[in-house]
């Protein structure tokens, strides 16, 4: 249990002698600032010369604030697997890992404290970047979406579910190939769910299957969708059900939290993904 | 100091990677002093030491080091070891990366700074312990990866071609290192293809080429088999064939003649073989093989 502790503190201080924290806090600091530029000025829109309902604001804040969320989350995703996938075989390639692995810590507990350490840089930047930004928006136009803490919760579990695919591919392949195999496949999971959306749309079973079945190998757009629910208000979720079943397809848009069992799941997958990743590891020559 | 169980046993190792035979029944055993373990590049050296940390799994055979099985918390909690490809964290400073080791390693924390600054002081970096890793020369991480082999004094110290990357103040004062945890009672295991570095330190070595040993045993031992040079007048026909019968003869330039691959012991007989032949006798001179020439006539075989 030292040990993983040693292990996870290391890849924390890791990051911040590297400056990836400061990069990634002036970047947040940068989207955030147009952000609230941005919700400022939707005062200053008109329709036909008159001034936005309060209804439209919201609608428009809440969109605003999704859209500028799915790229919180995609950075979050990408930095998640541009940080894991070199975590191990860049270490095992330049040779650090040997002196460590030859000290009394078992493989379990070096992939355990990298996975954490992951982890742990995840949960801070995915809570303060989110946090800071449902504030600042809600100072400036007064909306507040109306399930934040769900939103932290899904946009996180996102963020450890590649993170942990792509600590698990870092164990066996080196980082530019796990990096790009963990990304291909956090696009194609975003686009399969839109094709489940679309089988829904025109009742055909076969798409629909295809949509399931990568949310369930990858559960990164599943849990997306949880969060853009989140962050919608009911008028937005109403009008947009009047668009009628072709909306499932919009990536924007979710007319309902994913089910419990599908949270169980996510959960699960990533605790089945950490055990493949020590098991491989434990395997591995190095 | 001795180690129950061995301070480092391999039996009967073998070692395939696919088709590739990196080592093949090998059988090894240390209990003291310092060990060389030398061949040329790719003989399978590292391979082993891997072995014996259990980063990498024999295919077949056993073993021990420091008296616990491969790769055992038990055993990796009494040893000290130098990769031949060492690198440390270039984000961390000198005395970092010896406190992450200290931690690793299970060292008390209140002893960690009197630790750091002995080993510090030991591989000549004392005034460069706040340093980033990064800043430093290849020869100088080198240094420190000696360093972090030593902390805490470990009962078996492993060094993979510990001089790799050091210039020749750098390799003397290694040398000089490994003598004094001789002294200490360390049991050392050296990987080395430097042949000089060997013999100035080592008390016992292995030869080890294409994954196989070809010779074992004591330095003295292992260089044995020497030559002796007879410088005389009057040698006959008879005379160089009683001389053939010790060994094998070659002239040399100035009319002497070198009787090869003679053992010591049997050097006064030759002579009273060359006196009675009729010979007269001005020089005998034992010469001794280097290891170079040892190793090259093994690898040769």
């Amino acid at each position: 249990m030292r040990s993983t502790l040693v292990v996870a503190r290391q890849v924390v201080h890791e990051a911040s002698r590297r400056r990836l924290l400061l990069a990634l806090l002036l970047l947040t600091l940068v989207v955030i600032a147009l952000t609230v530029w941005g919700v400022s000025r939707i005062d200053d829109l008109r329709n036909g010369g008159q001034p936005l309902s309060d209804a439209q604001k919201k609608t428009i804040v809440s969109q605003l604030l999704i859209l500028v969320m799915f790229m919180f989350s995609w950075v979050l995703s990408l930095a998640a697997v541009f940080v894991a996938s070199p975590s191990i075989s860049g270490e095992l390639e330049s040779g650090i890992a040997l002196a460590i692995l030859a000290r009394p810590i078992s493989r379990a507990e070096y992939v355990v404290g990298k996975w954490l350490g992951l982890g742990a840089l995840i949960v801070a930047y995915g809570a303060s970047a989110g946090i800071v930004e449902i504030v600042a928006v809600q100072l400036v136009s007064g909306y507040q979406p109306p399930h934040p803490f769900e939103f932290l919760g899904f946009v996180i579990g996102e963020g450890m579910v590649i993170l942990t695919f792509a600590l698990m591919l870092s164990t066996r392949v080196a980082g530019m190939v796990g990096g790009v195999i963990a990304a291909i496949l956090f696009g194609i999971a975003w686009m399969g769910g839109i094709v489940g959306g679309v089988g829904a749309a025109f009742n055909n079973a076969t798409i629909t299957h295809v949509g399931t079945a990568t949310k369930l190998i990858l559960p990164t757009d599943g849990l997306w969708r949880g969060a853009v629910w989140s962050l919608e208000p009911s008028i937005v979720i109403a009008a947009q059900q009047q668009v009628g079943p072709a909306v499932a397809a919009n990536p924007f848009f979710a007319a309902e939290p994913p089910p419990a069992a599908y949270v169980i799941w996510a959960i699960a997958w990533i605790a089945v993904m950490l055990a493949l990743a020590i098991w491989s590891f434990r395997s591995r020559e190095v | 100091m001795t180690i129950a169980g061995g301070a480092i046993r391999l039996e009967h190792v073998t070692k395939r990677y696919g088709k590739v035979v990196a080592l093949a029944d090998l059988s090894l055993s240390v209990e003291h002093g310092v060990f060389g373990f030398l061949g040329p590049n790719g003989a399978g050296k590292t391979t082993a030491v891997k072995i014996l940390l259990g980063l990498t799994r024999p295919t077949t055979g056993s073993g021990s080091l420091a008296g616990a099985a491969f790769g055992s918390k038990a055993s990796l909690g009494r040893i000290g070891y130098l990769p031949e490809l060492f690198r440390y964290q270039s984000w961390l400073t000198a005395r970092e990366v010896l406190a992450l080791h200290c931690e690793l390693a299970g060292i008390a924390r209140a002893r960690w700074p009197s630790e750091i600054d002995r080993i510090l002081a030991t591989v000549g970096l004392a005034d460069r312990g706040t340093s980033r890793v990064g800043t430093f020369s290849k020869g100088m991480q080198q240094r420190l990866g000696l360093g972090v082999a030593l902390l805490d004094d470990p009962a078996v110290v492993l060094l993979d071609e510990p001089t790799s990357a050091l210039d020749p103040v750098g390799r003397h004062d290694v040398r000089e290192i490994i003598r004094a945890l001789r002294e200490k009672g360390t049991i050392v295991f050296l990987n080395s293809h430097l042949l000089s570095e060997v013999e100035q330190v080592c008390d016992a070595v292995a030869i080890v080429d294409r994954g196989k040993v070809v010779a074992q045993g004591d330095l003295a031992q292992l260089l044995g088999a020497s030559s002796v040079r007879v410088r005389a007048t009057g040698i006959s026909r008879e005379a160089r064939a009683a001389m053939a019968r010790f060994g094998e003869l070659d002239d040399d330039a100035d009319g002497a003649v070198v009787i090869k691959g003679i053992e010591r012991e049997r050097i006064p007989e030759l002579v009273s073989a060359i006196v009675a032949s009729g010979a007269r006798v001005y020089a005998v001179e034992p010469q001794h093989e280097s290891l170079e020439e040892r190793f090259l006539s093994l690898l040769g075989q």
